[in-house]
């Protein structure tokens, strides 16, 4: 009995979970310090791991459980063309910029990544785990896989770094002065991928399209050039 | 609304395919986000509002889908115990350091007036 309605409960538990921390994030809206600290991104995935660890249930088994999200991330990914496709006026006059801030953001994310990681005594085997992490989680499992990295450490990191990217990215901007959300957008985009685009959404739907710019395009080129910086580096 | 669904898992399934038989190392799902911003932009009729809505509820919980993912996080056994800091100072440090960098380079060269053309202003 137990064992045929549990994927259904796990699954539930996601949807539980996310409830109650959009409205935590809904509530604290008042203070942005602490509300962003308090994303949904954030706190829904600490409770739903509370609860796995404490009924005793693998992540092998939740993760089978929920693949109808999995699924669903890529039909969101597909619907990014939309808001992709409505500001594209603001997109076109402005291609030199956005070109320029793609491929010097795409290539610090590696560099600082790398050259950090060995300064923290990262061993060769972590360093190529660690080289694709600004990338969406499927583009970077295929960098992963053809570098040798490990698949599951690279998908584990990539996702952290959407969410340090989306929590600490609005203060970040407000930190440094920037308020145009193209610009908010777009460094979302690049540094991380459909976490930080999910966040963009929050802030304006031009911020959104720019980050749906700055994610497809950071992956597709991170795609290409990595295989090679890392065959060379290693080898 | 549906038709709008619909539209979107179709192009979720030729992207799929071209991943597939292309041998790209780029996922299905980014394909087929290509694919449909592409007809859109060539074709001559106004975005359907059912799509619209498709799109604009798939995104509103985009962050709902992450929640699995994430959870992986806190599942991960593979890193030996001295590789703990190392990882997580790096994707916190050189996170927000790409950040700020990125963000102040393109604020840069947008304010070059040779670069971004003045109707992109506003």
């Amino acid at each position: 009995m137990v064992e045929i309605i549990t994927p259904v409960l796990l699954l539930m538990l996601t949807f539980f979970a996310f409830s109650l921390a959009f409205w935590l994030y809904g509530i604290s809206q008042s203070r942005p310090i602490i509300s962003s600290l308090l994303h949904p991104l954030v706190t829904a995935p600490i409770l739903v791991s509370a609860v796995l660890l404490l009924i005793n249930i693998d992540y092998s088994d939740y993760r089978k459980a929920n693949q109808p999200l999995f699924f669903l991330l890529g039909t969101a990914t597909v619907a990014l063309a939309i808001p992709l496709h409505q500001q594209f006026h603001h997109i076109r006059n402005l291609t030199k910029p956005l070109l320029l801030t793609l491929f010097f953001g795409a290539s610090f994310a590696v560099i600082s990544a790398l050259s950090i990681a060995w300064i923290l005594g990262a061993t060769p085997e972590t360093l190529i785990s660690v080289a694709p992490k600004s990338v969406t989680t499927p583009i970077a499992l295929g960098i992963a896989e053809k570098i040798n990295g490990e698949p599951g450490l690279t998908a584990g990191i990539v996702v952290f770094t959407g969410v340090i990217g989306a929590v600490f990215g609005p203060l970040l901007f407000r930190w440094i002065g920037i308020s145009d959300d193209r610009i908010k957008g777009f460094v979302l985009g690049i540094c991380a991928h459909g976490v930080g685009t999910a966040r963009a959404f929050e802030v304006s739907g031009k911020c959104g399209a720019f980050s749906s710019l700055g994610l497809g395009l950071t992956g597709a080129i991170t795609a290409m050039i990595l295989p090679w910086i890392i065959i060379y580096a290693f080898k | 609304m549906l038709k709008g669904l619909l539209v979107l898992l179709l192009f979720q399934g030729i992207g799929e395919a071209s991943s597939h038989y292309s041998g790209l190392p780029i996922p299905g799902p980014v394909i087929g986000m290509i694919l449909l911003f592409i007809y859109l932009q060539l074709s001559s009729r106004e975005l359907s509002t059912g799509l619209g809505d498709a799109a604009h509820f798939m995104i509103r919980w985009l962050s709902l889908m992450f929640v699995p993912a994430c959870v992986g996080f806190f599942f991960l056994t593979k890193i030996p115990a001295n590789q703990w800091l190392a990882v997580t100072g790096v994707i916190i440090i050189s996170t927000l350091v790409t950040m700020i960098i990125t963000a102040l380079l393109m604020k840069y060269v947008m304010a070059k007036p040779k670069l971004s053309k003045p109707k992109a202003e506003q």
